[in-house]
């Protein structure tokens, strides 16, 4: 009897550990908590006119390979423009201080990193530096405005014609 | 026998709802001086969660594996297949995870729970507690119901656990899915509060609703073998019932 319920005892245990277990794994594999497991960073920020989609927790790669997330977005009061602070592995802290700072889009609609292009500069990037040579990121209803506009020739001639046209038209609709 | 009217038969579920509920009352107020019969709760823990682990194990691999094949092939239309990981993931999570955790446990564990309340309540043990002032209510109804409340969240995390698996089995070793894009999409996108914590209230909920209806079903029932039949049965039919539904209303409460 002692017997008996000792087991059982030990089974109710062991279920209860496995459930916790199951959900620590859970919590901590598969949900974004698995992307915080970075040992020492160091900060740098850069500042962008336009950050487009790009979130907090975002990926920094150099050379396509991860190195470190992006820790706050914050829009400048003054200079009106994003001030985006990346935190960066130590590992990697010999970056040149004229490396450049893009954001990226992965594939056509995937989500957007910042892609870090090493400069040739002797001096390293150091806690809280900034990162001056940077380039926004790309917006595709802009890329497609461009592409109408300077698409071909006699276009803009059209695109002129065509304001007078409906303003011609529209005085007679209100009666 | 004739047929009871539809007004009859109306009446009776309501009756049935609202004696249900009163209930759950008295199993809330019975709770405390369950507390003593601790050895009792744990004996039914491992009854009803331990003893369920192994379906539960096994329904969520196979659930994992065919959710990564049918997405596979739905995402294959659109070109995106390196979101299996994440769709996998929030549709376990979020929903087939907790739901078919709860139908399972309700056939698994809420009909032996309605059985052996069933059988005590035909085979007078219930009365002959109440006549050596042992309240049945705290001993033999609260660690059942306490149980069902701790093992449902355990027997969905260890279902979505095992369904990742089965499904990283499915997409990674066998589609031949990129094995850091399957990892690094679902980390991506699965969020803890919004996702994983969201599935546990709802198989707190669950647990709660299908261990109320089986120690319900089980202490009605009428004193006859036929009775406990059909207490059985009704547990799983309302149980499934209750569950899907409040489903549908949790989902739309913790969106």
């Amino acid at each position: 009897m002692t017997q008996q319920r000792r087991s059982f005892q030990v089974g109710t245990g062991l279920f209860i550990l496995l459930g916790f277990a199951a959900l620590a794994y859970l919590a901590t594999q598969t949900t974004s908590i698995a992307n915080y497991r970075e040992g020492a960073t160091f900060t740098v920020k850069a500042r962008f006119t336009n950050i487009g989609q790009l979130k907090l927790r975002a990926p920094i790669k150099i050379a396509g390979v991860r190195v470190g997330s992006i820790k706050s977005i914050t829009l400048d009061g003054q200079t009106l423009d994003a001030l985006v602070e990346l935190s960066i592995d130590s590992r990697y802290s010999d970056l040149p201080d004229d490396s450049g700072a893009a954001i990226f889009t992965s594939g056509l609609l995937g989500d957007q990193y910042v892609a870090l292009q090493p400069g040739g500069s002797p001096d390293v990037l150091k806690d809280g530096d900034e990162i001056v040579l940077t380039q926004s990121s790309m917006q595709i209803e802009d890329l497609i405005g461009k592409f109408l506009v300077s698409g071909d020739a006699p276009k803009p001639n059209t695109t002129a014609s065509e304001p007078t046209a409906p303003t011609g038209s529209e005085p007679p609709k209100p009666q | 026998m004739s047929r009871p009217s539809r007004g009859v038969v109306f009446t009776e579920s309501l009756a049935q709802v609202g004696a249900a509920a009163l209930f759950l009352f008295s199993i809330l107020g019975a709770i405390p001086q369950s507390l003593r019969h601790l050895r009792e709760t744990a004996r039914q823990i491992w009854f009803v969660g331990a003893m369920s682990l192994v379906i539960i194990m096994t329904c969520g691999l196979f659930i994992g594996m065919v959710l990564a094949l049918q997405l596979y092939y739905t995402l294959s239309i659109f070109g995106g297949t390196a979101a299996l990981g994440t769709v996998v993931a929030l549709s376990l999570f979020r929903e087939l995870g907790p739901v078919v955790t709860a139908l399972l446990f309700a056939g698994r564990a809420g009909t032996s729970i309605t059985a052996e309340i069933g059988l005590m309540r035909a085979t007078d043990q219930l009365s002959a507690m109440e006549m050596m002032a042992v309240d049945p209510l705290a001993y033999v109804v609260a660690p059942r119901f306490i149980a069902g409340i701790i093992a449902m969240p355990l027997l969905a995390c260890v279902f979505n656990a095992l369904g990742i698996l089965g499904a990283h089995l499915v997409g990674v070793s066998w589609l031949g899915l990129d094995n850091g894009t399957f990892w690094g999409n679902m980390t991506a996108s699965v969020d803890v509060w919004k996702d994983v914590v969201n599935g546990l209230w709802k198989s707190l909920a669950f647990g709660a609703v299908i261990a109320l209806i089986a120690t319900f079903q089980g202490y009605t029932t009428p004193p006859t073998s036929e009775g406990v039949a059909h207490a059985t049965t009704r547990t799983v039919v309302t149980s499934s019932i209750v569950v899907l539904a409040l489903d549908f209303v949790m989902t739309a409460f913790l969106m």
